[in-house]
């Protein structure tokens, strides 16, 4: 890793070079590691802990065609105050949205610490110009979006055309304009892990902040072996770099459980310095629900029924 | 900081009496000598039961058993016998979690081990040679192939209760009754086994198990009455026992010691490369006699891959082997903790570098933390011995001929892994290495459809798959 890292996007065929040099991924290994990750039991103080932890990387999202400003405004209200009845909870990391609602969102936000991301570049399936998304990405930011959520041409990468990629991520980044870049691979469309460990340098190099999994609108999205192959990458990012960037796992975490398990992958692989909103988010939105009801368990003994949270 | 809480199993689900007698004929009988032996739970040194110490006549008890009940069990249809194994292999997992807490408490593993890796394997070690039962005539051994008769069958420590569902499952499957001897350190799941027997109504003096040390062992495999005998354990103890078989009619089987090369290639999938490592000598605290106790690493890397072992090796979390969380557990007995820091302390003797990650020891029991030497040489005990613990020595190499010169540059022949991404180098390094399982790019796996056995001083005859049932019948 002594190439210097600008050197390395100087053409297609040096990027080609680098990428492919990377140390592959075996497949039965990397679903191994993390299924045996998946059986540490977090009981008693540690999943206390762990809960509070996962509830305040949640980037609580709503991404759908019906969305209106008064879903979106609910949903600050929720990421605010994800409890109405306990104001120990925590807030959310962000809340992310579709960037028409993002002026609401920050609206609904101001002042309390809860940032807004804006998903970009013709989310979901990153099928137009460059200058729609560099655009697309400029208009969500002078609306107020503290981070974007991009995504990256599948296309192009899948067609060995990795300079494109990398210059989509680098205008990008540069229309953020200091905002946070958070780079989605969509990992269930590149498939193999060799093409998620390539596509995570790719991002990191062209600037990303954050390597994020999916969109959530292919299926599978997240997965822990998935999760873990971008998290070696980031790690081994910053040995080689010096500059940490951050890993969002998005998509089917629904339950506590999941949640628990993408810490203890963040926790042994990464390591604990990646234990922070600033380094790990969960993209989800169902999940906020199943997190505080396994918090008021632990408080009471008992689980309260499924109306005692809030639907929003 | 992220502390995992205590995680313990609940020990509560295993009944452990204080003292047992030995299994003949179906029934619990006492030994006719006054000897008594404790075992203990090497993680806290306390006295878990007191078990009975087989003498000549307790063996020869239990082979008469076992001689009188081979008409009835041989004669019958192997669809039959069939029936019991399945039977006792569905007990097996319906117990599963009380024989894991029972394995751990009395072995030292881990509890992730015992209950994510022996049990299933135990389970289907019996549903996989249940089937064979009905089936020897399309085995390859000719139209007929029958029972050899009584089977002396003598296992280690390591894995007490996998090592017993190796032994006894090909055996009663062709046809055979057993008397198995449990090591003496870990004899408490063999005799949850018996009780098990009890419960599959299986016919008295098909399996009968006498506890006790090396004497009784000796009394087992000299005795005229067995006809075949299995051994798993020590290289010299396999030796011993090939020396008192000669030019007797007992068909002989061992498996032996090994001292196994981990192989790892330039363009190796590095992280999974790592596990691997981690895996095949960390795995059951190194007492596998097939564990990847030498890495061999490519010179190219070898600075990279020991920087990730290193980093991998700060995360093993060594202690109580009933916390679900335990990744290292405790070694079995005071003795082989004696050999494990004989053998290391001889490495730094030799000039080799000692590495261990930061690692608190408890203070009871056995324990020993992971450890690697590097700047290892051929000539070095700890690159030639086998340690049977959590020690790896790591020695470099520069060719893909180099790396097949020092892998098979060893008594043992056991087995070895190849970690690259290259398929016709893999095919070309397994065409070359001189060792019953070769492991691509994985390590320490194990299905009870695959055979498994020595090359030269790790022993001969193979245990699982079709090849297993060879040595329990009469071919």
């Amino acid at each position: 890793m002594t190439t210097p890292l600008a050197e390395v996007a100087s053409s297609n065929s040096t990027l080609r070079a680098f990428l492919h040099g990377l140390p592959g991924v075996d497949r039965v290994g990397a679903d191994a590691r993390a299924a045996m990750l998946g059986t540490r039991s977090i009981k008693t103080t540690a999943k206390k802990q762990a809960v509070d932890m996962a509830i305040g990387m949640v980037d609580l999202t709503t991404l759908e065609g019906a969305d209106t400003p008064g879903k979106v405004r609910a949903m600050c209200a929720k990421a605010v105050r994800p409890d109405p009845a306990d104001a120990s909870v925590p807030p959310v990391a962000a809340v992310c949205v579709y960037p028409d609602l993002v002026a609401t969102a920050v609206t609904a936000l101001a002042g309390s610490g809860v940032k807004v991301a804006s998903v970009a570049t013709s989310f979901p399936s990153g099928r137009s110009s460059l200058e729609v998304k560099v655009t697309e990405t400029s208009l969500a930011v002078a609306a107020g979006a503290s981070e974007i959520d991009m995504v990256i041409d599948r296309g192009a990468f899948l067609a060995g055309d990795y300079l494109k990629v990398y210059e989509e991520i680098v205008a990008t980044k540069e229309a953020c304009a200091g905002r946070h870049l958070k780079v989605i691979l969509e990992t269930g469309e590149l498939a193999t892990y060799d093409n998620v460990r390539r596509a995570s340098w790719l991002a990191m190099i062209a600037g990303a902040d954050f390597v994020k999994t999916s969109t959530g609108k292919v299926s599978p999205a997240a997965t822990l072996p998935v999760t873990l192959v971008m998290l070696e990458a980031v790690r081994d990012f910053h040995a080689a770099t010096g500059r940490q960037v951050g890993v969002k796992p998005a998509g089917g975490i629904r339950t506590t459980k999941d949640a628990i398990k993408y810490l203890v992958l963040v926790n042994e692989t990464a390591g604990p310095d990646w234990l922070h909103p600033d380094w790990f988010r969960l993209g989800a939105s169902s999940l906020l629900n199943d997190l505080l009801m396994q918090r008021q368990k632990m408080a009471t003994g008992r689980y309260a029924g499924p109306d005692y949270f809030t639907l929003d | 900081m992220f502390e995992y809480a205590p995680a313990p199993e609940s020990r509560d689900i295993v009944d452990i009496r204080p003292s047992y007698g030995l299994f003949i004929n179906g029934e619990w009988v006492e030994p006719q000598g006054e000897e008594r032996h404790k075992t203990v739970n090497p993680a806290t040194e306390e006295v878990l039961a007191e078990v009975a110490w087989a003498g000549e006549a307790d063996v020869d008890r239990a082979v008469g058993a076992a001689a009188k009940a081979f008409p009835l069990w041989s004669g019958m249809p192997g669809a039959e016998r069939a029936k019991y194994l399945f039977r006792i292999a569905r007990i097996i997992q319906e117990r599963s979690r009380e024989l894991a807490v029972l394995e751990t408490l009395d072995n030292g593993k881990p509890i992730r081990e015992s209950r994510d890796v022996d049990l299933p394997l135990v389970a289907a070690h019996f549903f996989y040679y249940a089937g064979w039962a009905d089936k020897l005539s399309y085995a390859g051994f000719g139209p007929d192939p029958r029972p050899l008769g009584v089977a002396g069958q003598v296992i280690p420590w390591n894995f007490p209760l996998l090592m017993l569902a190796w032994k006894i499952a090909p055996a009663l499957a062709c046809g055979n009754t057993v008397v198995l001897k449990p090591a003496e350190t870990t004899p408490l799941t063999a005799l949850a086994f018996a009780e098990i027997c009890r419960q599959a109504d299986l016919p008295p003096g098909v399996v009968n198990i006498v506890t006790g040390a090396g004497e009784t062992g000796a009394a087992l495999v000299a005795h005229p009455g067995v006809d075949k005998v299995a051994f798993t354990g020590s290289t010299e103890v396999g030796r011993h026992i090939a020396r008192s078989l000669a030019g007797t009619r007992k068909k002989l089987t061992l498996e032996l010691g090994g001292k196994a090369a981990n192989i790892v290639f330039e363009d190796a999938p590095i992280d999974q490369a790592v596990e691997g490592v981690v895996n095949g000598i960390f795995f059951n605290q190194g007492h596998v006699c097939c564990a990847g106790s030498r890495l061999l690493v490519q010179e190219s890397v070898a600075a990279d891959l020991l920087e990730a072992l290193k980093r991998r090796l700060g995360t093993l979390r060594l202690g109580d082997p009933l916390d679900k969380n335990t990744d290292i557990g405790a070694i079995n007995s005071a003795e082989q903790l004696a050999k494990i820091r004989e053998l290391s302390e001889a490495g730094e003797a030799e000039g080799a570098e000692r590495w261990s990650p930061a690692c608190p020891i408890p203070d009871r029991g056995y324990w020993f933390p992971p450890t690697l030497f590097t700047g290892v040489a051929q000539s070095h005990r700890i690159a030639r011995e086998e340690i049977f613990g959590p020690v790896l020595s790591v020695l470099t190499f520069r060719t893909p001929a180099e790396a097949v010169e020092k892998a098979n540059n060893t008594p043992y022949g056991l087995s070895a892994g190849v970690w690259t991404e290259k398929g016709s180098l893999m095919l070309w390094m397994a065409s070359r290495l001189r060792a019953g399982v070769v492991w691509s790019n994985t390590f320490n796996r194990f299905d009870p459809a695959s055979p498994f056995g020595g090359f030269k001083e790790s022993g001969y005859g193979r245990e699982g798959g079709r090849h297993g049932l060879e040595a329990y019948l009469a071919v």
